[in-house]
């Protein structure tokens, strides 16, 4: 599945400031959205990995992850940082 | 490596062009106690939702009006609104604190007699009132305040079967400028209409004028409104005194008041755009300055104010059951109550806090009520950070209209408490059960 050079190409800072250069659109994006942000643009795209490193980061403990990564990917489809058809667990990346 | 909190993930894009320099960032400070009681007391005790009621504030908002009220104007009686919320605890406190009762129906009035309020501390006005409810008023010296043409004769009747010679209001439907004119009610004033009623009043020889009445409206944002309509009321009173030699007892000024909820359609925020007590007493005295006499021959002033007095005093607990991710990117939340026990959902932008700090980061949300209906949104478009299913959310200046407008649909309706001082709580009513329910209904039976 190809990430798309948008979110490859988005602008974020530690604070969670995110700039995408195509648009010029700005978002915030909270602690947890920060790293599921970089993890997607380093290639981390199936969701045992996203799990994982959200459990290693974060006390996930009895949180439903699985639900809250999914949600997030919907929101980063719905301001098109995502393609419509990415979906979790399919083939390598294409920044 | 210590792993930090964990929060739902969350990215919300930036708008621009909806800020101005009146708009703030909305407080979400968590309301973890009412007057010193836990909310989580309280759920326990009660259960959820649940409509609490602060005594406290209940009886520093009836003093502030008096008090605004009794400094400009020799007299002023407050005649508690029973519509506006007549569960017989919040009544008493009123009650208590010397509000007499303005009552819109029989049952109203038969619940403020069982209130213990004398009947002659009762103005009861309203467009139907019924022979009975007629009687009923005059044999104990209620102020009955008439509506129309049919009713002053239905009055003149049931007095003259009496053997009584009542006192008695009428109802004006007055203009002022700015407020959408309520001529449903009572007689014309600049019609001609209110002095037909005097003239028609008088020619019977059945009932005294004591009183005038007016309610310009509801949730009435501009005091101006109170100074026209307060001086027009004067000026007729005047008239009254100068052509046919009435001195009135009282001058009722009704209702509308606005609580410190905002309406949907409202710009700014209630703390910003509610008058204060003092500035609606400010204009309505200003336009009775034109009323003549020594200030003991001065009319009484009413008030009839409700929503000023009970809104702040209510809230709403509920609790969150489920979440849900819109398809235009807000979040869903279902609540356990809805419309149909938070009728004025329907006009108010409701003011909404947690009762525990939430962390992240504000995105547009939109509460839904329980119902299975596409209509029971509580809140749409309120900021507000991730929520999770068993967190509980108060709902603020509540106490107007709700627990008398509510219905009984599809759900039950929960409980009620009052809140009192020193940490002491108890139900204002019990929730409603199938039991309760199902015992005002019969099967035929051939069914």
């Amino acid at each position: 599945m190809n990430l798309g050079t948008r979110l490859g190409d988005l602008a974020i800072s530690d604070s969670g400031f995110v700039f995408d250069p195509y648009t010029g659109a700005s978002f915030t994006v909270n602690a947890t959205g920060l790293h599921l942000l970089r993890a997607l643009k380093d290639g981390v795209i199936d969701r045992a990995g996203l799990l994982a490193g959200l459990d290693e980061a974060f006390d996930v403990d009895g949180a439903d992850a699985g639900r809250d990564v999914d949600d997030f990917l919907g929101q980063l489809r719905r301001y098109e940082l995502l393609p419509r058809d990415f979906e979790l667990g399919a083939s390598e990346v294409t920044p | 490596m210590t792993r930090r909190p964990y929060e739902r993930p969350i990215i919300v894009r930036h708008e621009s062009g909806l800020g101005n320099k009146l708009s703030r960032v909305p407080a979400l400070r968590p309301q973890e106690e009412i007057d010193g009681v836990s909310v989580e007391e309280l759920v326990k005790t009660y259960g959820s939702p649940l409509f609490v009621f602060s005594e406290q504030t209940l009886v520093q908002r009836q003093r502030a009006l008096a008090d605004a009220f009794a400094v400009r104007w020799p007299k002023v009686r407050t005649a508690w609104s029973y519509k506006t919320n007549y569960l017989d605890g919040i009544c008493r406190v009123l009650h208590r604190e010397g509000a007499w009762a303005e009552v819109v129906s029989e049952m109203e009035l038969d619940k403020a007699l069982h209130n213990g309020v004398r009947p002659d501390h009762i103005h009861f006005n309203g467009p139907f009132k019924p022979e009975s409810a007629l009687e009923k008023a005059f044999r104990g010296g209620t102020l009955v305040h008439l509506d129309n043409f049919d009713e002053l004769r239905r009055a003149e009747q049931v007095a003259t079967r009496l053997g009584k010679r009542p006192g008695v209001a009428i109802r004006l439907s007055v203009a002022a400028e700015g407020i959408p004119p309520w001529t449903r009610f009572g007689f014309h004033l600049e019609s001609g209409q209110a002095r037909d009623a005097v003239r028609r009043l008088l020619a019977g020889d059945k009932l005294d004028l004591v009183g005038l009445h007016c309610h310009l409206g509801t949730f009435l944002l501009d005091p101006a409104a109170y100074r026209e309509a307060a001086g027009k009321l004067a000026a007729f009173a005047e008239e009254l005194r100068t052509e046919h030699g009435i001195r009135l007892q009282f001058i009722d000024i009704g209702g509308g008041f606005a609580s410190h909820n905002a309406l949907k359609a409202q710009y700014l925020p209630a703390e910003q755009a509610t008058p204060s007590f003092e500035q609606y007493a400010d204009a309505v005295c200003d336009g009775l300055r034109a009323l003549q006499g020594p200030p003991k021959e001065l009319p009484t002033l009413v008030l009839e104010t409700g929503r000023a007095i009970v809104d702040d005093a209510g809230y709403l607990i509920t609790t969150v059951h489920a979440t849900r991710r819109l398809p235009d990117g807000r979040r869903g939340v279902v609540l356990d109550a809805g419309v149909n026990v938070l009728f004025t959902a329907w006009w108010y932008r409701h003011d909404v806090v947690p009762t525990r700090h939430l962390a992240g980061i504000p995105e547009p949300t939109v509460l839904y009520g329980p119902l299975c209906m596409n209509i029971d949104v509580v809140r749409d478009a309120l900021p507000l950070p991730p929520v999770e299913a068993g967190d509980r959310l108060v709902l603020r200046n509540v106490g107007a209209y709700n627990v008398t407008q509510w219905m009984q649909f599809i759900t039950l309706r929960p409980a009620v408490v009052m809140v009192g001082r020193n940490g002491q709580h108890g139900l204002l009513r019990k929730p409603e059960t199938l039991e309760a329910l199902t015992s005002w209904e019969e099967v035929p039976e051939w069914i």
